[in-house]
């Protein structure tokens, strides 16, 4: 917790400068506002603001999820068949060339402007680092830690289990970290795409109204919500692979 | 899994299993590694195998495995020749102790045990006497990170006793070890191989380890057994004592001889 304070006092700082700088000037809060125009944007507008936030936390969690789910799948399908994995994974890479912004009307047109299609976008943008970090992590297990396994009466399933699926865990984790920082921005563009709430749709009715300060604030809740899945994801990794800082700190 | 029930109490000892190479020939990457090598072991007997590196020891201990195959001549483990049935005979104890570092020390000792089907539960049980028996009480709980060299390969023998083999490969199992953990390892390992006794090839680069804890050595060269020597050393003296005995003395100066 002590890494924090650097980096708090840094931002408090910016802000604090930030504030005098828009007074000073006199900037009006359409064009710029100062942090306390967005302060009290976020107090004022707490309701619509909080059903908003509602919205778009559930696409993202369960977007998350989705990703989470259909990437370990197909990770573990790639690990299983070299033949697959040859023929795939090209095809995955390819596909992350779709620009995203692209991609959400598209899906929008197929599913509709419900809850699926902003799943489907928060997926499709989150899956990509992890399916490829868990492949990676799955196949770089050692290769004398297999033969010494093949010799205890270790079959292939037992091989997975107890050698290569807990030594992917750390490699599955930073593409699940990674993907987390990104969950945010698909929803925001999947609602953009079509909808009529969350955040993305705030932003959206924000702008011809020039409420730049509730646009600022829901990008600041936006910010905040990318955070606070990361940290999540962190911990997880903290539970779930608590002999990785044994290792580092041995 | 029947006789994985006795693998606590040891009984893997009722099985006399004796391992023979036949004019063995392995090449790899175009050299000839192996070169009509043969090879025989008794059942219980102790042979140690020593030589330059690059000479072959280790694909010689891949080959009595399972884990690979030869190019030529014939590799048999309790006269059986296919491959999966030398890797249902035979346990590997390689170098690099090879620890899982997500599970505890007994765990990772258990670990053949869960591979054989055996519940998680019921393996730490099976496992747990055989690990208190051979010096490793109160080290249960521990994570590989937090345990010494030393006790890293003892925890790794353990593991390949209790695979419950008869055959055991012992690749360079102290080579990574200082020379005092080293010497205090043999004796470790000389003391269980007397309550366990299995049939055992041990790769090692140190003659003196060769001498002590075996009853033949067999000096690798050119692919083929160049030397080999019967260690007729006093037994029950201490360690110091052996190693200046003329006779260890002897052997020793034979055996560096041959590795050239």
């Amino acid at each position: 917790m002590r890494g924090l304070w650097p980096p708090l006092a840094l931002l408090a700082a910016a802000v604090g400068l930030w504030e005098l700088v828009v007074r000073a000037a006199g900037v009006p809060d359409y064009l710029f506002p100062s942090p306390s125009a967005v302060a009290s944007s976020l107090g004022g507008d707490g309701g619509l603001l909080a059903r908003a936030t509602a919205v778009t936390v559930r696409e993202i969690v369960l977007g998350y999820t989705l990703a989470l789910a259909v990437a370990l799948t197909i990770a573990v399908v790639l690990h299983f068949s070299s033949a697959l994995r040859r023929a795939l994974l090209p095809i995955l890479v390819l596909s992350q060339t779709v620009p995203t912004v692209l991609l959400a009307p598209i899906v929008a047109i197929l599913l509709g402007y419900g809850l699926e299609p902003k799943l489907v976008v928060v997926a499709v943008v989150c899956f990509f680092p992890i399916v490829v970090n868990a492949v990676d992590g799955l196949r770089s297990a050692d290769a004398e830690l297999v033969r010494m396994m093949r010799t205890l009466h270790g079959g292939r399933l037992a091989v997975f289990r107890r050698v290569e699926l807990p030594g992917a865990l750390p490699a599955i984790f930073s593409g699940a970290r990674v993907a987390a920082t990104y969950a945010a921005v698909g929803a925001v563009f999947a609602e953009w795409a079509g909808s009529s709430s969350g955040l993305g749709f705030v932003i959206l009715q924000a702008q011809p109204a020039l409420d730049t300060a509730r646009i600022f604030a829901a990008v600041l809740i936006l910010s905040a919500l990318a955070l606070a899945l990361y940290a999540l994801v962190t911990l997880a990794e903290r539970l779930l692979v608590p002999w990785q800082q044994e290792v580092s700190s041995a | 899994m029947s006789q994985l029930v006795l693998a606590a109490n040891g009984s893997a000892l009722g099985v006399r299993v004796d391992v023979a190479l036949d004019g063995v020939v392995r090449v790899l990457g175009g050299r000839r590694v192996l070169d009509r090598l043969d090879l025989h072991v008794e059942p219980h007997e102790r042979v140690g195998i020593v030589g330059r590196s690059g000479v072959g020891k280790s694909t010689l201990l891949s080959l009595v495995a399972g884990l690979d195959d030869p190019d030529g001549g014939r590799v048999s483990v309790a006269g059986e020749t296919a491959a999966a049935r030398r890797l249902a005979r035979c346990a590997l104890m390689p170098q690099a102790d090879c620890l899982l570092p997500w599970r505890t020390a007994l765990d990772n000792a258990a670990l053949a045990l869960e591979n054989a089907g055996l519940r998680r539960r019921e393996a730490r049980l099976r496992a747990a006497p055989l690990f208190e028996r051979l010096g490793l009480a109160g080290a249960e709980q521990l994570r590989p990170a937090k345990l010494s060299g030393g006790m890293r390969q003892r925890v790794a023998f353990v593991r390949t006793l209790l695979a419950d083999k008869p055959v055991l490969l012992l690749d360079e199992p102290f080579g990574a070890l200082d020379a005092i953990t080293r010497a205090e390892l043999q004796e470790w390992l000389a003391g269980a191989l007397a309550a366990e006794p299995r049939t055992i090839l041990l790769v090692t680069h140190d003659v003196e380890e060769a001498l002590l804890l075996c009853d033949r050595v067999l000096v690798l060269a050119a692919g083929r057994v160049a030397d080999e020597l019967r260690a007729d050393v006093p037994r029950d003296a201490p360690r110091r004592q052996i190693i200046a005995s003329a006779a260890f003395v002897a052997l020793r100066e034979r055996a560096l001889e041959s590795i050239g």
